[in-house]
């Protein structure tokens, strides 16, 4: 089919164009900006105004002072400890649930459906969860950052409805030969949502990577604390001990004043950021099909 | 959720939940009486209602233009950077917002270049609820636009061709056919918005804000959180998070049943 482009089409589809170009550089620059800020030399960086396209003058002083800061090591060391065993944990209990709620002869499911929806709406609070943790005696233990989130409610219907697809008559041949319900689960449905299993498991690993609020008020030890909240102490609140040394960026500089202090502390900062964001945004074109393909799956829910 | 019974008691960490004596409705009697009743509900209702005004048509708008762009090429590199914020972790935008928006950040050096003056945007309560909206947006955009992309291609293609045929362009294509493709999507996505708008999150809240800008920013859930968790006031905050959940559940269950008789589209 031949189809005539009017002027008023041309028109559109090159302000179109323009209206995309533009909110795609709005969503890459910041990034960009921190990126060229953090290998840029800090005097310079004080002196320059403005959007930033390329580096200024060139250093890694401020990657190495992050790499040596025993506080970013630790924490990212215990960051992968929560997001492997985290996700590990979310992905078993979710399934083991999402098993029992896919089944139909099961004892009492309607009512166990309602009472799990029932949390999706209504919540006792932040207060009655936190005397609750702090009540189990997982206070300051690592438990506090794994076990209450275990199970999202929502990943957990999305795995239910994804289960209850799979034909009844498989379980039931599988039955007859002797299963029981581990087996049926773990060698016979498990196998066979491996593409709903991939997303579950990116949704709640993104989500362990990120957290943070958990984490600052149920730890005490700092050897426990999450990359999150390290970060929090020299992005938000500017703590100088947090982040090492900043003052030997700039030692020995003639100019070196409370200005220059003040743009290391900056520089030092958009290293952290670097540091702490590249691997997601480095696996991110990997995995992005499959966090699509998530969405999508929430989405067939309705 | 057992745990809230504590907002009608006085409750004493000592003695435990079932010791702590009965209060009935005092925690919240001080609470509506307080002068800080009236200021949370404002700044809650503001933040949400400008985060749904702003918020909530700008990934419908995205879909809608990424719908129109032909070639597959750059409509996925558009879709890959958009995405792109949405994997960046909460304490990470707002360290990055703090800094832009400083006084020597980049935000001023371009408001200098215009000719404005240099603030601390983050220091000024008015410019708050700007800030936390459009870095909402910036980081949701993209995301938020897949789910409308994903129903666009549930809509028949012929309805698109019966439409050529008809002579209709593609303005009209947009409005007569993707708009009301898409249209049980957006309902769906509204009502739980709605429901969600005496909710607004503490964890972007407690990040960004400051003694300075509390009168603008701060919201039922940073009180709670700041009352309960480092006030050590319990039975206070617990009172105040419940009515706050109470008003959430009678919201969603109205913008259900509200959706439900004007579209026949509801959540259940």
């Amino acid at each position: 089919m031949v189809i005539k482009k009017t002027i008023g089409e041309k028109i559109f589809t090159v302000i179109n164009i323009i209206l995309l170009v533009a909110l795609s550089v709005t969503c890459l620059y910041p990034m960009l900006h921190v990126l060229f800020s953090s290998v840029s030399d800090p005097i310079e960086l004080m002196k320059h105004q403005g959007i930033m396209l390329r580096p200024l003058g060139f250093t890694i002083n401020g990657y190495k002072l992050v790499f040596q800061n025993p506080n970013i090591s630790n924490g990212y060391l215990n960051t992968i400890f929560y997001v492997g065993v985290g996700t590990l944990i979310n992905i078993f209990m979710t399934s083991i649930g999402a098993y029992v709620l896919s089944r139909k002869n099961v004892l009492w499911k309607n009512l166990m459906t309602f009472i799990i929806t029932f949390t999706m709406f209504f919540g006792g609070g932040l207060i009655p969860f936190y005397l609750l943790v702090k009540k189990l005696g997982m206070m300051d233990t690592r438990w506090a950052i794994i076990i209450p989130g275990a199970i999202s409610t929502y990943n957990l219907f999305v795995m239910r409805t994804s289960f209850a697809g799979i034909p009844v008559s498989l379980e039931e041949s599988a039955k007859i030969d002797g299963a029981n319900d581990f087996t049926v689960l773990f060698r016979i449905i498990l196998p066979l949502s491996k593409a709903v299993l991939a997303v579950m498991a990116l949704f709640y690993a993104v989500g362990h990577w990120n957290a943070w609020f958990n984490a600052m008020i149920f730890l005490r030890n700092r050897k426990l604390y999450p990359l999150q909240v390290i970060l929090r102490e020299i992005l938000i609140s500017n703590d100088m001990q947090t982040m090492g040394n900043v003052e030997s960026l700039v030692e020995g500089s003639v100019e070196a004043n409370a200005d220059v202090v003040y743009f290391s502390r900056i520089l030092v900062q958009y290293c952290t950021i670097v540091v702490a964001t590249a691997p997601i945004l480095f696996l991110y074109p990997f995995i992005q099909k499959y966090f699509v393909k998530g969405v999508m799956i929430g989405s067939l829910k309705e | 959720m057992y745990g809230a019974v504590i907002a009608f008691k006085d409750f004493n960490p000592a003695t435990g939940i079932l010791k702590s004596s009965w209060v009935g409705f005092e925690n919240f009697r001080s609470f509506f009486g307080s002068v800080f009743f009236g200021r949370l509900i404002k700044n809650t209702l503001l933040i949400s209602l400008y985060s749904l005004l702003w918020g909530f048509p700008a990934p419908i708008l995205l879909a809608l233009l990424l719908n129109e762009v032909k070639k597959e090429k750059f409509k996925r590199s558009v879709q890959t950077i958009t995405y792109l914020p949405h994997f960046v972790s909460l304490v990470v935008i707002c360290g990055m917002l703090i800094d832009f928006t400083s006084t020597e950040g980049v935000i001023n050096d371009i408001v200098e270049a215009f000719g404005g003056e240099r603030t601390n945007y983050l220091m000024r309560p008015e410019s708050f609820r700007t800030i936390y909206v459009a870095s909402g947006i910036w980081q949701g955009i993209g995301w938020g636009s897949i789910i409308y992309l994903a129903s666009m291609t549930n809509i028949d293609p012929q309805l698109y061709e019966a439409a050529i045929i008809d002579g209709a362009g593609r303005w009209k294509q947009t409005l007569h056919i993707t708009l009301p493709g898409i249209a049980p999507t957006i309902v769906i996505l509204l009502i739980l918005r709605l429901g969600g708008l005496m909710s607004v999150g503490f964890e972007k809240i407690i990040l960004l804000y400051n003694p300075t800008t509390m009168e603008t920013a701060d919201v039922i859930s940073s009180y709670v959180y700041r009352r309960g968790l480092l006030d050590f006031d319990y039975s206070f905050s617990a009172a105040v998070g419940l009515f706050n959940s109470v008003i959430n559940f009678i919201l969603i269950l109205l913008a259900n049943r509200f959706s439900r008789e004007l579209s026949e589209t509801s959540l259940w």
